[in-house]
This record gives structure tokens, C-alpha cells and sequence, in this order.
């Protein structure tokens, strides 16, 4: 009997932890083209709270979950624009104006839920798609294949980030801006265009990674429902060494962590609860001081690009 | 891409920067297969007319003509598309990325790179040319001559056929140094047209057909190679005779002033930058180090300052083991340190003239008494030493930032030498320097000398280091590959030290 409960126990955390982990992928996967372009984005939590507020507000109002993730992604794509005009047409310090992203972010969607909702109100979010046979096999079948359609998409944008990244020409042109700008600016390709372009489709990303927060998941919308994971899909870049690989494995760490910490609070499993809960940033923090190398960074991470001017 | 290029024309070509007339009335003209040299100093403005052809900047008044028909060139793109190619004196590559996506960078309209199809093209333009890269290789992993060829192979996969060269043997070693020009009379040959910027007389002299000299912003001459000579071009550059700056009196060295036995120091990489270097400066003698930059050039001047730890070995300064001394105990104990990089290491550059030149005794008398600044002892000290070493600056007050290289330079002489060391250790103090400039650095370092100052000289420049040197030491790969008397050192015998050949060059001395 009681193995019988830890095999189902192991089976809801494995799928909670996949489905928790959707939200890092979608937002860490931006950041990192964002970072490789040699920005970074510190915004990307206040633009998942907007993501978060525009998504639940237009399924309320539309009714269909769909549009609330297309208006979702048009207001991050404005918030990603926010960012790059800020930091690459103006070449604000990219900390600073990060901060004041987040902060705008988070102000501006508490005051709209306030003025326009103000309660707790529940929407009809996406409902779980059973991928046929494949959602039959035992254990991996509910753990792996029996997921909304947001948890697919942030899985299948890994290899996608990869392929995008390594073998295109858009991707090359990324790499070689992040890396060494002067170089890619004297062969024509434009630096800002294509850090603007990053930008664009971090906020995107990290906008439907909090969409995922309201319809996905929660199926409503409360203040500060991000958690700052946003910042912690930042760190997740860093743990992941800007390849999206390692990005999966950080997100995958962080919230088989995350999920195991809340059933014990749930089911009551005989572990130390206070330790459960900072179990996931115990983690991340061990990982990051460990696998922190400043080697693999885009070498001009955090460095407005000017013309004639030498690193 | 469009018609090859058979002849171009710079006509009245004048550039102006805020404050500074960088190109005035400058023409220029260079036909299919001709080596065009153009010389001059720093500040000539031979850069800015470069920029010009390439598309950086825009003239303020003048026109380019590509056989015969005016363009204007708005864009290095521009540029490129009109069968042009420049060879940056920084290079122009991403380390990160592969030799085949550096060459195809900004190229590809399709949506999925084609490395295969790319890679056949670059082996069939270093096959023309003799050119040995293999393409799959990241950058980072080559050396710097082979760096300059993937920037050469890069203009040539677009389609250049007039190639620009800044400054292109400045980081090379002498046979590397002939390789290139071995290789730009190859591509000339070819019916490829060649712009070499320069301020190396001889390198000018061997592979150029002609050279257009430009001082302060203007044509001051246009010959052909074979009709000149070294010292006249030399001339035509400066405005005035040159002699070049040679050590004189007896080579009578006293007592060792600084010693390294046997020292180990790990690079910034974690490897071993030095490995097993020992070394003797004695009183009144320029000890040269020799050898392409990164062999552990930047390790050792550290490991001496104090600003790197050892991880083996010992160091003995004016009689003492420095080698636990922290930086503040070293200077006291009497070095003199001009660093590498001397805008942000040897001065702060948004501090004054005067800051900067008291930087190393601030603290102490006659500069500070009971914790305060001594303005007007630091004032009339700061105006004499602006005095004595010309340093031109409007006022003591000037952030030492804006100053040319050149009196940025002469500051950290100045602090350096007035503050009367035992030692003295100068990493490529000329690097970037122009000849006048050069010039005086040599004739200080020679006076330093004749006081008695021990004097360790890290260069790559070896007619430097033939010049000035006593001694020259070539490092190799963090070690010591032979310490030759000057009289015995030529141009060969160095280069293949410096390429770590030591068998070779003991054979063949």
C-alpha cells in the first residue's frame, strides 16, 4: 500500500515539476537570445506580470484563452521594444533601466487589475491535452504527455532555440553581435536591428511566460502572481551557460524542487517543511556557484554599442 | 558585386573632426596590380582616409572615383559591394565563432546557413593564394598571423579586389611578417590592388610600387618606391632629419638590481603564463625582452610590479625578496613600472595632469602634510615636469584621458623616472607611439640607463630592442629561450627564437 502511494506521489511530482518548469523555459529561452545579442534584459519580471495581466484580462473579456495569449504576446513585444529603445537606440545602462522595466511593469499591471478587475475572479484557462497513445504509457504517459498546449511549446522551443541559434543566418548574426559587435557592424550587419529584433522576442517569450502564470496554471490573477521568477529565469541563463540545453536542465532543477517542496506541505510527507520551501533557491544557488563562468559569456554582455569606439 | 575595380581616384578629399582638420585636400590614386603605400605618424590622418574609402565616414568635401565614375560610399557594406576589402589593424573577427562563419558573417540571405557550400569557396580562394586555414577551426584557437589571413580570405570571399591594410604587420613576428608581404606581392600579381598603411619604412620599402606620404592631414609627397629611400621617406614623414636614437658610451653594468629565479605565475586562463623564467638586470644596463606578444610578456611585468602572485620562484629587487612584497612595498623598495596599457593601468584617466603625475606619493611629504594636500608644492612640481618632459596640455587641470597617447606616455615617464628607481620595467612603451614621440621615449629610457637605473624593456618591435638593448631576452611560451648580447642578435635569429626554433637558430648563428 504504501509503495503503491509513493509511485503515485513520484508521478505528480514528476508532471507537476514538468509543468512548473514552462514558465522558466519560456522566459530563460528569451533571455538567452537576449543576452546573446549582448543585452541584458533585468525587466523580464515586470514584463511576465504585464504578459500575466494582459493574458487573464483578455480571456475574461474575449472568453477564449487563445486571444489572451496573442494580446499576451503583443504586450511583451511592446515591453521588449520599451527595452530597446531604452538600452540600445539611447544606451541607457542596461541594470538600471532593466530595474525600471520591472518596476513599471509591476506597477502598471497591479494598477489595472485594481481599476479593472479588483477581486479574485476565475477564468476558463487551457485545458490539458492528452497527446493520443503516447499519454497511455504508464508513468511517462501522465508525467510527459498530458500537458496544455503552453507546456509543449515551451519544451519544443528548446530544440527550436537550438537549431535557430547554431544554424541560421539570423542566429550566426546574434552570436557574432553579442560577442564582438564592431566586427558584425564593419560586414553590414546592423547591431541595433538585430538587438532590437532579441529584445522584441525576449519580451514575447517572457510576456507568455506569464501568461502561462494566469491561464495555464492558476486560472486567475492575483497581485505579484510572478514570484520573481523572472529573476530567477535570469539566473537560470546563467546556470545554462547561454545554451538552451542548459537552460532545460537549470529549469528542470529548479522546479523538480519547486514541486517536491509543495507536496510535502500538501501531502504532508515527513520532511522538515521550512527546509522544503527554500529547497528550489537553496538549489539554484549551489548550481549557480558552481557552474558560474564568466568564460561563456557574450563577450559584450552589458555594453551599449557605439560606432568607432573600441572595447 | 559590381565591375573589378581598375582604378581609383581620392580627389580633394578634406575631413573635418571638432577641432582638428584630420584630411585636407588629400588625393590619392592607385591603379589595377599597384601596392600603393601610405605613410605617416600618428594623427596624419591616413586612418581617417581609409574610413573615407570604406564607408565609416563621410568627407566634408572631395570625391572618390572607381574608374572614373564618382561614387559615394555611405557603408562598409557599401563598400564591400563595391569590390572593396579592409584588413583592420584591430581584427575585425568574433573568437567565438568558427574561421567559415567569420567569413560568411552578414552574407547569408538564406534562412539556414550554408557552411558547406561556404567552405569549399574559402578552400578555393586560400588554394589560389597559398593561404593554409582550415576553416572549421574557432577563431580564438588560431594564432595571430593566421587571424590576419581569415581577415584576408573574409575580403576576398566578398568579392574584393582592392584591399585595405592598416597597419598590418604591427602584430606579427618578422617571419610571419614576411609571409604577408610574400603574399600581398602574390595577390598583386593576380591583378588585385593593394592599400598598405603603414608608418614601418621598410616594410614600405619591400612590397610597395609606390607611396603617397601624408602629414598633418596633407599630401606632402607621392613617389614612386624605386625612385626613394628610407631616409628620405623618413624625412618626408617628420618634416625634419631623423637619427635614430642609439645607445652610446661603454656597456659598464654594476651590481644586479633585480633578479628572477626561476619564476612560475599562472595567466589569467589559469595556465602557467610563466614557466621557469630567470632573469639578471644589472645598474646601468636595458635589458630587452623579445617575443610575440602573449607569451607571457604581460605576466612578467606583473609578477615584477607585484600585481600578480608567483606560484613558484623568487624575486629579488635592490637586494631583498620582493617576491610576497605587496604593489605600495615594491614601489618603495624602488621600481619604476610604465604598464602595457597606459590610459588605464599607468594613469587614471579622468584625473588631472597633476593627480596623475603625483599618483605614487601623494601620501607622504613634500606632497601631503598632516593629511593634506600641498597644492602649491604639487602645483609648481606638476608645472615643471609638464616643463621638462613637453608634455602638451592646455592646463594641469586637463584629465589626462584627452591627452594623445604619445603625452600620456610622457606622464607616466615623467612620475616614473623623477621618482629615481632602482629598477625600471616599460611594457611596449612605444606601442602605438609615432616616430618623434618613439623618439624621445627612447632617449629618456637611454638617459635612465646612464644614471644607473636597470632597465627591463618589453617590445616587439626588434629594431627597438637592436636599438636601445644591452642584452635581449626572447620569451617563448613562458620561458626564456636564450639571453643574447645585442651585437650578436639579428632580425633572423630573433624570429625563430620568437617562433621557438632554438636548435635552428643556434646552428645556423
Amino acid at each position: 500500500m504504501d509503495g503503491v502511494m509513493s509511485a503515485d506521489i513520484i508521478v505528480i511530482i514528476l508532471a507537476t515539476g514538468i509543468r512548473l518548469a514552462t514558465p522558466f523555459l519560456l522566459a530563460a529561452l528569451g533571455e538567452m537570445f537576449v543576452q546573446r545579442s549582448g543585452v541584458y534584459n533585468l525587466g523580464v519580471e515586470g514584463i511576465m506580470m504585464m504578459g500575466a495581466f494582459a493574458g487573464f484580462y483578455a480571456t475574461l473579456q474575449l472568453g477564449t484563452p487563445l486571444l489572451g495569449i496573442a494580446i499576451s504576446l503583443a504586450i511583451g513585444a511592446l515591453m521588449g521594444l520599451i527595452m530597446a529603445v531604452v538600452s540600445v537606440t539611447f544606451k541607457a545602462e542596461q541594470g538600471i533601466s532593466g530595474i525600471g522595466l520591472y518596476m513599471f511593469g509591476w506597477g502598471l499591471s497591479g494598477l489595472l487589475f485594481r481599476l479593472y478587475v479588483g477581486g479574485v475572479t476565475s477564468i476558463d484557462g487551457l485545458k490539458p491535452i492528452a497527446i493520443p497513445l503516447l499519454s497511455n504509457i504508464p508513468i511517462i504517459g501522465p508525467v510527459l504527455f498530458n500537458h496544455n498546449g503552453l507546456v509543449y511549446t515551451a519544451f519544443l522551443l528548446v530544440p527550436l532555440s537550438g537549431l535557430i541559434l547554431y544554424k541560421t543566418s539570423w542566429g550566426l548574426n546574434v552570436r557574432a553581435v553579442g560577442n564582438k559587435p564592431e566586427a558584425a557592424d564593419t560586414l553590414g550587419v546592423s547591431v541595433v536591428r538585430i538587438r532590437y529584433e532579441c529584445l522584441i522576442l525576449g519580451g514575447m517569450l517572457a510576456a507568455l511566460a506569464g501568461a502561462f502564470l494566469t491561464i495555464g496554471q492558476a486560472n486567475m490573477y492575483a497581485d505579484n502572481i510572478t514570484a520573481g521568477r523572472g529573476f530567477i529565469a535570469i539566473a537560470l541563463v546563467y546556470f545554462g551557460r547561454w545554451s538552451p540545453w542548459g537552460i532545460l536542465l537549470g529549469s528542470l532543477l529548479f522546479s523538480m524542487a519547486d514541486s517536491f517542496q509543495s507536496m510535502v506541505q500538501v501531502l504532508g510527507i515527513n520532511f522538515p517543511y521550512e527546509l522544503a520551501v527554500i529547497l528550489p533557491y537553496l538549489v539554484t544557488i549551489i548550481a549557480l556557484a558552481i557552474s558560474y563562468g564568466r568564460v561563456w559569456a557574450p563577450a559584450a554582455l552589458g555594453k551599449p554599442f557605439q560606432r568607432g569606439t573600441r572595447g | 558585386m559590381g565591375e573589378k575595380i581598375e582604378h581609383l581616384e581620392m580627389r580633394g578629399i578634406t575631413k573635418r573632426f571638432p577641432g582638428v582638420l584630420s584630411n585636407n585636400k588629400v588625393n590619392i590614386q592607385l591603379k589595377t596590380g599597384e601596392v600603393l603605400a601610405i605613410l605617416g605618424e600618428n594623427g596624419a590622418g591616413k586612418t581617417t582616409l581609409m574610413n573615407i574609402l570604406y564607408g565609416l565616414y563621410q568627407p566634408d568635401a572631395g570625391k572618390i572615383l572607381l574608374n572614373g565614375k564618382s561614387v559615394r560610399i555611405n557603408s562598409p557594406s557599401e563598400a564591400i559591394e563595391l569590390g572593396i576589402g579592409m584588413v583592420h589593424q584591430h581584427f575585425m573577427l568574433v573568437p567565438t565563432l568558427t574561421v567559415c562563419e567569420n567569413v560568411i558573417l552578414g552574407l547569408s540571405k538564406n534562412f539556414f546557413m550554408d557552411l558547406k557550400t561556404a567552405a569549399k569557396r574559402i578552400k578555393e580562394i586560400t588554394d589560389t593564394y597559398g593561404l593554409a586555414i582550415n576553416p572549421d577551426a574557432y577563431v580564438w584557437q588560431l594564432s595571430v598571423g593566421e587571424q590576419q589571413r581569415v581577415e584576408i580570405v573574409k575580403a576576398l570571399y566578398r568579392g574584393a579586389n582592392l584591399l585595405i591594410l592598416d597597419e598590418p604587420t604591427a602584430v606579427l613576428t618578422p617571419q610571419e611578417a614576411n609571409d604577408l608581404i610574400q603574399l600581398l606581392k602574390n595577390m598583386s600579381e593576380k591583378g588585385n590592388s593593394i592599400i598598405l598603411i603603414s608608418h614601418k619604412l621598410n616594410e614600405v620599402m619591400a612590397v610597395s610600387d609606390r607611396v603617397t606620404v601624408l602629414r598633418d592631414g596633407e599630401v606632402c609627397a607621392d613617389v614612386n618606391t624605386r625612385e626613394t629611400s628610407q631616409e628620405e621617406l623618413a624625412r618626408l614623414m617628420v618634416g625634419r632629419d631623423m637619427a635614430p636614437c642609439r645607445r652610446e658610451g661603454a656597456f659598464s653594468p654594476g651590481k644586479p638590481v633585480l633578479e628572477l629565479q626561476d619564476v612560475f605565475a599562472r595567466g589569467d586562463k589559469g595556465t602557467d603564463a610563466l614557466a621557469g623564467v630567470s632573469l639578471r638586470i644589472r645598474e646601468g644596463e636595458i635589458l630587452g625582452i623579445a617575443g610575440v606578444s602573449g607569451n607571457g610578456q604581460k605576466e612578467l611585468a606583473e609578477v615584477i610590479a607585484g600585481l600578480r602572485k608567483t606560484s613558484r620562484g623568487k624575486i629579488v629587487l635592490n637586494g631583498k625578496e620582493s617576491t610576497q612584497m605587496s604593489p605600495s612595498r615594491i614601489i618603495e623598495q624602488g621600481l619604476g613600472y610604465i604598464p602595457e596599457d597606459r590610459i588605464h593601468v599607468g594613469t587614471i584617466p579622468s584625473f588631472s595632469i597633476w593627480e596623475n603625475l603625483i599618483l605614487k606619493d601623494h601620501h607622504q611629504p613634500p606632497f601631503t602634510k598632516h593629511f593634506l594636500l600641498q597644492n602649491r608644492t604639487i602645483m609648481s612640481h606638476s608645472s615643471s615636469q609638464v616643463e621638462k618632459y613637453g608634455i602638451k596640455t592646455p592646463t594641469l587641470e586637463t584629465p589626462t584621458g584627452r591627452l594623445s597617447g604619445g603625452n600620456i606616455q610622457r606622464v607616466v615617464l615623467a612620475r616614473e623616472i623623477t621618482r629615481k628607481p632602482v629598477a625600471l620595467v616599460a611594457a611596449y612603451p612605444t606601442r602605438g607611439l609615432d616616430i618623434g614621440a618613439t623618439e624621445y621615449l627612447h632617449s629618456k629610457l637611454l638617459e635612465a640607463r646612464s644614471n644607473g637605473i636597470g632597465v627591463l624593456l618589453i617590445s616587439e618591435d626588434l629594431e627597438e630592442l637592436t636599438n636601445v638593448c644591452d642584452r635581449i631576452a626572447v620569451l617563448y611560451e613562458g620561458r626564456i629561450m636564450k639571453v643574447i648580447p645585442v651585437e650578436e642578435a639579428d632580425e633572423r635569429i630573433l624570429g625563430l627564437l620568437m617562433a621557438g626554433i632554438a636548435e635552428e637558430a643556434q646552428v645556423q648563428a
